[in-house]
């Protein structure tokens, strides 16, 4: 440590200090070197990808022309926008359940609920496996029509990202002045028109920035899609995966750049909804 | 006055975004004073503590402590320890834990360590709860456990920053007494940041008021009070009258001024301003009557009592009189019938000494 | 907050579908999961509950035992790392100018909103023996090395792809960490270091216990990072489980395995409830 301190930075202001910067510096072009090298180099006219030759959107155009990567890209996003919706509504619901009633063992109901989101994918994975297998919804599901052949993989996507957007909302409810509820009944208002007139507004901040984590959280999905899939349904992470085992080539980064857009977009989106308080700031 | 443990020199601190928070301010601390930064918030105050402390450093100037300049000097290499506003007491630790903090991280030995830290713990009354944790203790408690976890490194400087705004109104009275008799009987300079007026004035034997980052004026409580130097102390120590006046004619001894609502009076006072000024009496220094007074160098106007305040000591009254002069004044109540003897809407006459004014230049 | 009783209609309305989605596709699967762990395979797709502890003795042969031993270290090594990378990036984002904290914050999560699969792609692309940086070492005349398909491979993919599950907790508790705490032991003379040591360090405990659990419970199950960034002597338990359903379709085995990782998540959720309620620091 320095015996003395420079003019005007107190001990504490570490952000000034040049190891600290660094640091920050290594770990970012650590973290964002290889997406940034993928996102480059599907734009590169080089087969193998390694060197850079040119610029070029070929890449784009193959992968847009590859009928399996397309089926799969699709049903990725049929599969988001549906379990999307259930699970914001079921989500939702949720939340208004417990930041509105007192009921016995709530504790442990929250914590029930909870347990989607900590315990390891791979196991509730397997365990939607051996449930759709034993129940027949497996064998059902494959002779259907799309996009109800994707109907197992929708009710697994929602099963876990429902608790995620339940979590989302309710801290958004619990900013709630319970006294703009009174004040709407006291002026007149039913109970659902309160709900409809002064909740949902309020909560729609929440119920936004809920969904798209949903819709983020069901694109990404590679492990429990990849168990409780049948083997004719593919989606865009699983025909990655089989496509990446076989190599690398340019025309996955193609399409991984097409996803890498959507969901940064998304995120950045819903982080500007969950934090509307701090957009005044600096 | 004694010799300086801790002399500021031309200390300038601007944060980053250009404010200045403390600008250009220069004066000494002599050994065992009481000394006390009073300011209205955002005035400085702390930024200078921390200064001292070490927690901040100027952007240019010399804090020289105990003769060494040590403006750059980190915190921990300094003879100063500081009693923190939330405390600070570390809640990972018990209360003895705490205190022998500092000496164990200095390298202390272990045996000499708990002799200081009993008695440290003595000295504040806490040897009975050495091996609480803070989440268990009370607001006070606390404040007595960042005391002793400063004073038993004896530093040459006690530093304590609004030591007493976190206490209810009964403790803050028996911490203030506390802490002026700890100062005497530890013999450390002690150097306080406050915003509130009556805790400096009751508690240190010298305060330097600072407004906008600089040090508006440095004296003894009683000075302080009776002969603030502008309008701003005036106004800021204590209540007062500040009525607006021009001068017609000065002498080595005294001046004339036409002052609002009063006319033509004649006052003490040696140097020869001229133009616009202020002349300041402070409320118990009136005196009400219900006639004209009759003695000649009294100065007096004629009101009607606006509003009465009753305060059971004193009654606070508010007198109309002239040209929309309003003249606070305070009323003893040293009768068990009648109050202030004056209610709304009553005639008046207001009085003072002429030496009991004061004049105001800047 | 009402009571339940108050208001039946609007209480059940709001129950029920949580709660049926929750009990139907998430508690009943998993007691499925649970009952199968105790099954015997009696034909390639049928199994039949007998009640056996056969599938969980089985998980403790040496073959596997040395597998979910090989898990927990490369899972315990990898959470290492996470939280000395981790620590030092809260941290200074917690310093860093205020204007400054929201975009960093961002910066180090938005990785984590990424595919998964995408970004162990792009980690194949730049590691593998012909990728971006045996080509950059190629220019100053070193290697090709391979870097890829080795245990050192999985502990770096899993650094990469779980750091910000470390960030989040670690800043979160460094934020409301009060400052004055540091500024004390400063000024009563401890150095940065000590200062560090002794009161940062614990006063930032619970932030660094949720960060290992949030890092070491998907560490211990994951399959992709290992599967793609391993090579054959690289699988951990996930990869194993995988294969019970997939390839050797013994399902039983394959739930007992599951249910074993699931207890080691429950203990560490536990552990981790012990550790908060008797925590005197800074809760998460």
């Amino acid at each position: 440590m320095a015996q003395t301190l420079k003019p005007g930075s107190g001990p504490l202001d570490y952000g000034s200090r040049t190891w600290l910067k660094l640091l920050f510096a290594a770990i970012f072009v650590a973290l964002y070197a290889p997406i940034f090298t993928l996102i480059a180099f599907s734009f590169n006219t080089d087969k193998r990808g390694v060197i850079w030759r040119g610029f070029t959107l070929d890449n784009y155009v193959k992968a847009w022309n590859n009928d399996a990567l397309q089926e799969a890209l699709l049903n990725s996003l049929a599969i988001a926008f549906i379990a999307t919706i259930i699970a914001t509504i079921i989500g939702a619901m949720v939340a208004l359940l417990l930041w509105r009633f007192r009921f016995p063992m709530k504790a442990a109901y929250e914590g029930v609920m909870a347990l989607p989101i900590v315990i390891p994918e791979i196991c509730m994975g397997v365990s939607l496996l051996l449930f759709f297998i034993n129940t027949g919804m497996m064998e059902w599901s494959v002779g259907m029509p799309w996009p109800l052949n994707l109907s197992n993989i929708v009710i697994a996507h929602v099963a876990f990202c429902f608790p995620f957007v339940a979590v989302v909302v309710r801290s958004r409810l619990i900013g709630f002045n319970r006294q703009l509820e009174e004040a709407s009944k006291d002026l007149g208002a039913s109970e659902w028109q309160t709900f409809w007139n002064v909740i949902v507004p309020f909560m729609m901040p929440g119920l936004v920035a809920g969904a798209l984590l949903a819709f983020t959280l069901s694109l990404d999905d590679f492990v429990i899609t990849f168990f409780t899939s049948g083997p004719e349904t593919v989606t865009f992470p699983v025909k990655v995966y089989s496509l990446v085992r076989r190599g690398v080539s340019p025309e996955i980064n193609a399409a991984s750049t097409v996803l890498i857009v959507i969901t940064v977009v998304a995120t950045v989106i819903a982080m500007k909804l969950q934090a509307p308080t701090k957009t005044g700031e600096g | 006055m004694a010799e300086a443990i801790v002399s500021l020199r031309n200390v300038t601190k601007t944060f980053p975004g250009g404010v200045k928070a403390v600008d250009d301010v220069s004066f000494d601390i002599a050994q065992n004073e009481f000394f006390a930064l009073l300011g209205p918030s955002g005035c400085g105050k702390t930024t200078l503590l921390r200064m001292i402390s070490g927690l901040e450093t100027p952007t240019s100037g010399q804090i020289v402590i105990g003769g060494e300049d040590m403006a750059l000097t980190p915190p921990n290499k300094r003879p100063t320890n500081m009693v923190f506003q939330s405390y600070a007491v570390f809640p990972h630790m018990t209360v003895a834990d705490n205190v022998a903090y500092g000496l164990k991280v200095t390298g202390v030995p272990a045996e000499e360590t708990k002799r200081r830290v009993g008695e440290a713990l003595e000295m504040v009354k806490l040897t009975h709860l050495a091996a609480r944790k803070p989440d268990q203790m009370s607001g006070g408690q606390r404040q007595r456990v960042a005391l002793a976890r400063a004073l038993v490194k004896r530093p040459k400087v006690l530093l304590l920053d609004e030591p007493l705004s976190a206490l209810d109104a009964k403790l803050r009275d028996e911490m203030r007494l506390e802490l002026t008799r700890l100062q005497e009987n530890v013999g450390i300079t002690f150097i306080i940041v406050t915003h509130d007026q009556d805790e400096a004035l009751s508690m240190a034997s010298r305060i330097a008021v600072m407004d906008k980052g600089a040090v508006q004026q440095i004296a003894t409580p009683s000075e302080l009070y009776e002969q603030p130097t502008s309008r701003f102390i005036a106004d800021f120590i204590g209540k007062v009258n500040l009525i607006n006046a021009k001068v017609v004619s000065s002498t080595a001894k005294k001046i004339v001024c036409d002052a609002k609502g009063l006319g033509k009076i004649e006052l003490p006072h040696t140097g020869s301003p001229t133009g616009d000024i202020a002349i300041a009496i402070r409320p118990e220094k009136l005196k009400i009557a219900g006639s004209p007074p009759k003695a000649a160098k009294t100065i007096a106007a004629e009101g009607k009592v606006r509003d009465v305040a009753y305060y059971g000591d004193t009654s606070h009254v508010v007198v109309r009189c002239k040209d929309d002069l309003e003249l606070a004044v305070n009323v003893q109540n040293d009768k068990r019938a009648g109050g202030s003897g004056v209610e709304r809407g009553q005639k008046v006459w207001i009085h003072w000494a002429p030496e009991d004014t004061l004049v105001l230049t800047e | 907050m009402d009571s339940w009783r108050g208001n039946l209609r609007v209480f059940w309305t709001l129950f029920t579908p949580g709660t049926f989605w929750l009990l139907v596709f998430f508690l009943i699967p998993l007691a499925g999961l649970f009952q199968d762990s105790f099954s015997d395979k009696i034909s390639i797709t049928e199994t039949a509950f007998t009640g056996t502890f056969a599938n969980y003795v089985r998980a403790f042969d040496t073959v596997y035992l040395t597998i979910i031993w090989k898990s927990i270290w490369i899972s315990a090594v990898a959470t290492a790392f996470c939280l000395l990378l981790a620590y030092p990036i809260a941290f200074g984002i917690c310093f860093a100018p205020a204007r400054w904290k929201p975009l960093l914050l961002l910066l180090v999560i938005l990785p984590f909103w990424i595919n998964l699969l995408i970004r162990t792609y792009a980690l194949i692309a730049v590691f593998r023996s012909q990728g971006y940086l045996n080509l950059v070492l190629g220019w100053i005349g070193l290697g090709p090395f391979e870097m890829l398909y080795n245990n050192g491979a999985v502990i770096m993919g899993l650094v990469y792809v779980y750091m910000p599950f470390m960030v989040l907790p670690l800043y979160a508790t460094i934020e409301r960490l009060d400052r004055s705490f540091l500024e004390a032991s400063l000024d009563l003379g401890g150095s940065q270091v000590q200062t560090f040591f002794k009161v940062t360090l614990p006063l930032t405990m619970p932030g660094i216990i949720t960060g290992i659990i949030l890092v070491f419970i998907p560490c211990l199950g994951s399959f992709l990072t290992p599967d793609m960034l391993g090579g054959a002597n690289a699988i951990m338990i996930g990869n194993v489980i995988e294969r019970q359903f997939k390839a050797a379709n013994d399902y039983p085995f394959g739930s007992a395995l599951s249910f074993l990782l699931m207890y080691v998540t429950f203990g560490a959720l536990a552990l981790r409830a012990y550790f908060a309620s008797r925590s005197k620091g800074v809760d998460v």
